[in-house]
């Protein structure tokens, strides 16, 4: 598997079908409806109508997460976190420097990056440390913003199981890209 | 859950902000996060609206249908609350798919719509359906296939090989996301969330009027 999907040629695949899928995608969807008969230009108009209140209707929401997160950050509790949580991590081979990142991603995407930056700056991108570091970056959402984003769009404040269901994803994504970084970058 | 999430993050930032000496930080993250909240939401609106737009065509078209009948076998099997070609799951499909190719721009407006599609479904307005979670769950821990961000840090930072770690960040994504697909229908058992389930309490829409 390590070796197909390091391969240039997989990446090259891939880009070429991530720059032709959306004008693929306009193409097909608009000739579509116009052989179809729908009047296209008036129907867009129509749709897009709710594009501002989608956008506004998000705000409270996205303001609530984002300041509570910001604070945190800016309180440095994620140090006294980190402490708290390194037995743990030393005991199935993760590195005290990824915990961060680990513990960041799902709250802020550019928190998450700058620490992930300056791990791979400090330690090297090649380093075990730098590719564990990149690896969880790239295996998980910022599961916070995405709550806010899509629960606050249609106005649901009441998120039932629902933060555990993503914290779960990414608890068993860390913990995965522990194993294989060990098992491949050893 | 959220209240104590959020209860927590602002009594913990508070506290330890005053033993720390950083109160001014905490306070100075709060005013510019409100401010940069907002500009996150107003720079949505022109890709909400394009693709919003582009959406209504695809459905007058009858695209989303086709669609959805055919991711019906998937479809039946993780989300069984939503009856057969309905358009949020064509809708979801386009949000897996966008996320996947690692189009962001145009996940997070097919993702919304995809939603609003499975409001329309849920009668208590307030409070995530089954549905909404797992649909949820799948883009909080979507999978990643090519993670152009940190690929351009690495090459940057002067990498041998930048995309090596495309096959792990693969596998620790794949992992995260049935993770997260699976606990979602767990997790929906547990009697507070039971409790709660929309689907169960059609009778008490009167939340309804205050959305």
């Amino acid at each position: 598997m390590t070796e197909v999907a390091s391969d240039p040629l997989f990446t090259t695949i891939m880009k070429t079908v991530s720059n032709l899928a959306i004008p693929f995608l306009l193409f097909a969807i608009v000739l579509t409806g116009f052989v179809r008969k729908v009047k296209v230009y008036e129907v867009f108009v129509d749709g897009a109508k709710e594009g501002f209140d989608v956008a506004v209707r998000i705000i409270p929401y996205l303001v609530a997460i984002l300041v509570a997160i910001g604070m945190f950050r800016a309180s440095g509790a994620m140090d006294w976190l980190v402490a708290l949580l390194s037995p743990a991590t030393n005991l199935i081979g993760m590195p005290a420097e990824a915990l961060p990142v680990a513990l960041m991603r799902p709250l802020s995407g550019s928190g998450s990056l700058g620490i992930v930056t300056e791990l791979i700056n400090t330690h090297g991108p090649d380093s075990f440390i730098g590719r564990l570091a990149s690896t969880l970056f790239g295996s998980t959402e910022t599961t916070f913003y995405v709550l806010a984003v899509y629960f606050g769009s249609v106005g649901i404040r009441r998120g039932r199981h629902a933060v555990a269901a993503g914290l779960t994803g990414d608890l068993v994504g860390v913990l995965a890209a522990v194993f294989i970084c060990r098992i491949v970058f050893g | 859950m959220l209240n104590y999430i959020w209860f927590a993050l602002m009594i913990i930032a508070i506290i330890v902000g005053a033993i720390n000496g950083t109160l001014t930080e905490v306070t100075n993250a709060a005013v510019d996060s409100a401010a940069v909240a907002v500009e996150i939401a107003l720079g949505l609106i022109g890709i909400m609206a394009m693709w919003l737009g582009i959406m209504k065509i695809a459905e007058k078209g009858g695209l989303i249908k086709i669609l959805a009948r055919g991711i019906r076998p998937v479809a039946r099997y993780i989300f069984p609350e939503i009856p057969d070609g309905h358009p949020a799951i064509g809708a979801m499909m386009m949000n897996i798919t966008a996320n996947w190719l690692g189009l962001g721009n145009a996940a997070t407006p097919l993702g919304l719509k995809a939603m609003d599609e499975l409001q329309s479904l849920n009668p208590v307005k307030d409070t995530a359906s089954n549905s909404q979670i797992t649909f949820l769950a799948i883009n909080t821990a979507s999978i990643t296939f090519i993670p152009m961000t940190v690929i351009a840090v690495r090459a940057e930072l002067g990498s041998a090989n930048p995309f090596e770690i495309i096959s792990t960040g693969i596998f620790a994504s794949t992992c995260a996301c049935i993770t997260a697909i699976t606990a979602s229908r767990l997790l929906q058992k547990l009697p507070g969330s039971h409790k709660t389930d929309p689907m169960l309490n059609q009778t008490t829409v009167k939340e309804e009027k205050n959305d």
